[in-house]
């Protein structure tokens, strides 16, 4: 039985892997997914199937009610609340494997010795530490996501000791329970420890300003996947560990794909306050006028543009905008000319976000470019319109060197015949630092609500 | 600062460097214009048009250049100019810099700043100032219109009842912009339009404009950089000839416009494809000025040949000058404003900007031309080099010496031996999983497309739910009532997660479409 457990785990393992494979592609993605589904399936079943056939009821349920509430997550969620989901998701993990690392560590059943009782107490501290990590972190950035939590960097003053003295404590403690054996001693360390850590998750996130959370939900992502190679190593289970590997290195080179978009190093992403101190730099500098533009006006510029390239931000996914940007696109489109969506990095709260946006509202893929496709092409652009992007297509990134956010890589869009701004005001964006785009000669304002906008220009525009 | 506009002083130019509203715009830069009464005549600007934009007006070119810091052009000043022009002020003109090194010398000696619209890299950038560009875009409307006027018959083919008029038929060698111009113009009058060109990547270009589009059988690439064409091989040249001779048979009409740069334009149309064409045919050269692509061109006649008449005018802008001069105007106003960029009436003449680099010719009393070659035909490079120059930093910071990397690898392995003495070897076995594991992870993820990457971190959620199996087998281990509670929930948050993670994915993915 033990061999058919592991041959059906190796099964699942390879679905894994070969569902990560699939998402190369546009064309091989679903599949993908479905290779995911069929080995997550096979686990279980796997999984299910050795053991104590007198737990199958509360498995039942326990699954079962899970699998309600994941299926009405799922369908009730509004595309433009993705990261918030995402994150929610992460911080289940980090709460499973907290609650797994608890009872392996209560479980005695397991009779170790030795060095192999050293090596399982570590792996059950580790995996709660990162769990517990992942579940308070996830939990604060779905906050700030979602608004109940400002989107501010918390600074404490001395911050940096504070993390630096929950890291010190924790290995103290560890260094005190990992030896030990099971009693009222390692059961108040390993308590003491959980608490620290659930407070670490949360003093972590809240440093981090909301213009960063591309990073945060990647970074907590590959801590969910530590937690899961953790708590398979706890259990001595190897196909959590390769998904938790599988996980964990994806989630870092999604961080890594964020930070390098923003010109940031991790370390500073993760030490937080960005946006809060390099502000005063740059701020109010800024001279010149914006000038606004009309409906009337800008539809009259499109009907005239030969080529157009439309750059969203995380303002169309707050306006709910796609479907209009979609519409607007489709249009100029059958009018003859050349519509292409150019994408940064970090547009957005998450990686791939205005993809996913974008895709919702039925806008071809294989016209949505991404910057470094892109840039090259905007100084041949007739019109460019900017949808809620605000630090993304900020040229004090390339032009000034004393910007908060100089050498950060941005859209070129200044460089395209007109630029039309879509954006309810003039506030900075959340980056805390003015726009001089605004101010450029060839950069026209049209605000309001970038939905309502379009819907306007769109019945205004001749080209049938 | 203020700017001069006087009347153009060559004989046959009637274009004017400013028009009333350019002048405005001018002021708006914060600039002052005087101009010479009786400026824009030629051009139908009368001086009531430039005083009522807010130029002043003066009474001759003496009173004009008096105190003129800028001075603005169309042909280059002659001598007697000038002398009129103060020392310390810039001039922007045609000044064909690579002819008239004299000029330029003269011009530094008096210190005269000068920057020659012809020398304009013609990047995309660029365009909006790119005075060549629409002088020859005029040049090639023109040279149609010259031909109609020439020629006997109607442009377009009719059938009436006097009888039925056949079509012209009109070839144009070199699809510059001239050259299109000319396609699109003739075509425009219903003629049937052929066009060559030694540059295969025009091709597209004259199809579009609704030309046939020749060649020869021989293969070469003749694109030479900066949108001009290059000198072809010898093979080329014969095939390219028999070609013309074949269709000198055919064609009503021929617009020459080749010209390459620095070197006497190609002799395209021999003395023996002219004496080949129907009489009443017409030629038109647009190269005159160059020495001509015709054998029988005089530089600004039109003369008669067996029948044939052959049109060798120089300035046929000049020739539309309303036209041309408004457009001219509107480059030189985007050149100021490029070189003005305070909008404070002060211009910087600034050697990093690839531009203005390109069309300055005298600086601070030295010739400054050629310029350092422009990089390409097209305008991409100039922005990657900018890019390259923004990621330096990090290129650089990121490589690693091979002795740091000798070092890194020897603490590796010797972590890991450390590690290998005092573990179980059943943590070695599933730590090597682990390991390989993360690569396996490594070379995968990096494949994954940016867009998919929101999807990426849905299913990689789901997946990361398989914590659910480790709950599930303290569920069965029929422990203690305290863990079960613990592993019931750890099933019910990771369920959450499976479901959740992999249904939402799969929603995600079914909207991408092509």
């Amino acid at each position: 039985m033990n061999g058919i457990i592991s041959m059906a785990y190796l099964f699942a393992a390879v679905m894994f892997i070969l569902s990560l494979g699939g998402l190369s592609s546009h064309e091989t993605a679903r599949r993908g997914n479905i290779y995911g589904m069929v080995g997550m399936a096979v686990a279980v079943i796997a999984t299910i199937a050795g053991i104590n056939a007198g737990a199958y009821w509360l498995i039942a349920i326990a699954m079962g009610v899970g699998a309600l509430i994941g299926i009405l997550l799922a369908r009730r969620v509004a595309m433009t609340q993705m990261p918030e989901m995402v994150a929610l998701l992460h911080s289940f993990v980090g709460l499973a494997a907290v609650l797994i690392g608890w009872g392996g560590y209560l479980d005695q059943s397991k009779m170790l010795v030795g060095a192999a009782h050293v090596v399982h107490n570590s792996e059950i501290y580790l995996g709660i530490f990162i769990g517990a990590i992942t579940l308070t972190g996830s939990l604060v950035a779905f906050g700030k996501l979602k608004g109940f939590i400002s989107g501010k960097p918390l600074t404490l003053p001395a911050r940096h000791w504070l993390n630096l003295a929950a890291v010190v404590a924790t290995i103290v403690l560890a260094v005190r329970f990992i030896p030990a054996d099971l009693s009222n001693t390692t059961l108040i360390d390993l308590s003491i420890m959980t608490a620290i850590a659930l407070l670490l998750g949360i003093h972590l996130i809240a440093a981090i300003g909301g213009a960063d959370m591309p990073v945060v939900i990647s970074m907590l992502n590959s801590y969910s996947g530590w937690a899961a190679a953790a708590t398979g190593f706890m259990l001595g289970n190897d196909l959590l560990i390769v998904t938790g590997a599988l996980v964990g290195s994806s989630g870092a080179i999604l961080s890594y794909i964020m930070c390098r978009g923003m010109n940031r190093s991790f370390v500073s992403v993760i030490l937080g306050g960005f946006g809060s101190d390099g502000s005063v730099v740059a701020a109010g500098e800024v001279e010149g006028e914006a000038v606004a533009t009309s409906f009337d006006e800008l539809a009259a510029d499109l009907d005239v543009a030969d080529s157009v390239i439309i750059v969203p931000g995380f303002g169309m996914a707050v306006a709910h905008a796609q479907q209009a940007v979609s519409d607007l696109a489709t249009k100029l489109v059958k009018a003859g000319k050349t519509v292409r969506f150019g994408i940064h990095p970090v547009a957005g709260r998450l990686p791939g976000h205005m993809n996913v946006l974008l895709a919702e509202a039925s806008v071809p893929y294989d016209i949505v470019l991404e910057m470094d496709e892109i840039n090259e092409d905007f100084s041949a652009t007739d019109l460019v319109l900017v949808i809620g992007a605000n630090d993304t297509v900020n040229p004090d990134a390339v032009e000034k060197p004393g910007s908060p956010i100089a050498g950060m890589p941005v859209l070129e869009v200044w460089k395209a015949g007109r630029v039309v701004v879509l954006k309810r005001s003039m506030a900075s964006g959340y980056a805390g630092v003015a726009n001089p785009l605004f101010y450029k000669e060839n950069t026209r304002m049209l605000f309001g609500d970038a939905k309502e906008s379009l819907q306007s220009v769109l019945g205004k525009l001749s080209a049938a | 600062m203020i700017i001069a506009i006087i009347k153009e002083s060559a004989p046959e130019e009637a274009r004017v460097a400013a028009t009333p509203a350019s002048v405005k715009r001018l002021l708006a830069l914060g600039f002052s214009v005087n101009v010479e009464k009786g400026a824009g005549i030629g051009a139908n600007f009368t001086d009531q048009d430039y005083q009522q934009a807010g130029a002043k007006l003066c009474n001759n070119p003496q009173a004009c250049l008096e105190k003129a810091e800028i001075v603005l052009k169309v042909q280059a000043p002659s001598l007697d100019e000038l002398a009129l022009i103060p020392s310390g002020a810039t001039v922007i003109a045609f000044l064909k810099p690579a002819q008239e090194a004299g000029l330029l010398k003269e011009m530094a000696a008096r210190n005269i700043n000068a920057l020659a619209v012809e020398t304009i890299p013609r990047i995309s950038r660029a365009q909006k100032l790119d005075a060549l560009s629409s002088m020859a875009n005029i040049a090639g409307y023109r040279a149609v219109i010259e031909a109609a006027h020439n020629f006997g018959r109607f442009f377009t083919g009719q059938i009436t009842a006097a009888g039925k008029v056949p079509p012209a038929k009109v070839l144009v060698i070199g699809a510059g912009v001239a050259g299109l111009s000319a396609i699109g113009t003739a075509k425009s009058m219903g003629a049937i339009v052929r066009a060559f060109d030694t540059r295969a990547e025009v091709r597209e270009q004259v199809e579009s404009m609704g030309a046939e589009f020749l060649t020869v059988a021989v293969e070469e690439e003749g694109g030479g950089g900066g949108g001009y064409a290059k000198e072809m091989s010898k093979a080329f040249i014969d095939a390219e000839m028999a070609l013309f001779r074949q269709q000198a048979k055919e064609v009503d009409i021929v617009i020459t416009t080749a010209l390459i740069p620095g070197k006497p334009a190609p002799k395209l149309w021999l003395a023996d494809m002219v004496d080949s064409m129907a009489g009443g045919s017409v030629v038109v050269d647009l190269a005159a000025e160059n020495g001509g692509n015709c054998d029988y061109t005089e530089a600004g006649q039109k003369v008669l040949k067996n029948g044939v008449k052959v049109i060798g005018y120089t300035n046929l802008p000049s020739r539309a000058a309303a036209q041309s001069s408004t457009l001219y105007a509107t480059n030189l106003y985007h050149l100021l404003s490029d070189l003005t960029p305070q909008k404070d009436g002060q211009i910087h003449i600034n050697f990093d900007d690839e531009v203005i680099r390109g069309a300055t010719v005298v600086n601070a009393g030295e010739v400054t031309f050629p310029p350092p070659a422009p990089k390409i035909p097209v305008a991409a490079p100039s922005q990657k080099a900018e890019t390259q120059v923004a990621s330096k930093p990090a290129a650089t910071k990121k490589k690693t010496s091979p002795l740091a990397l000798c070092i890194y690898w020897l603490l590796a392995g010797g972590l890991l031996l450390a590690l290998g003495r005092v573990a179980p070897a059943d943590f070695v076995a599933h730590f090597t999983v682990f390991v390989l594991a993360i690569f396996i992870g490594w070379q995968v993820i990096w494949k994954v497309s940016h867009a998919l990457h929101t999807p990426l971190m849905s299913v990689t959620n789901a997946i990361s739910g398989i914590v659910v199996v480790g709950a599930l087998l303290q569920v069965g281990g029929m422990a203690s009532t305290l863990i079960m509670l613990l592993a019931f929930v750890a099933v019910l948050v990771a369920s959450i997660n499976i479901f959740g993670g992999f249904l939402v994915t799969y929603r995600m993915l079914k909207m991408f479409r092509r």
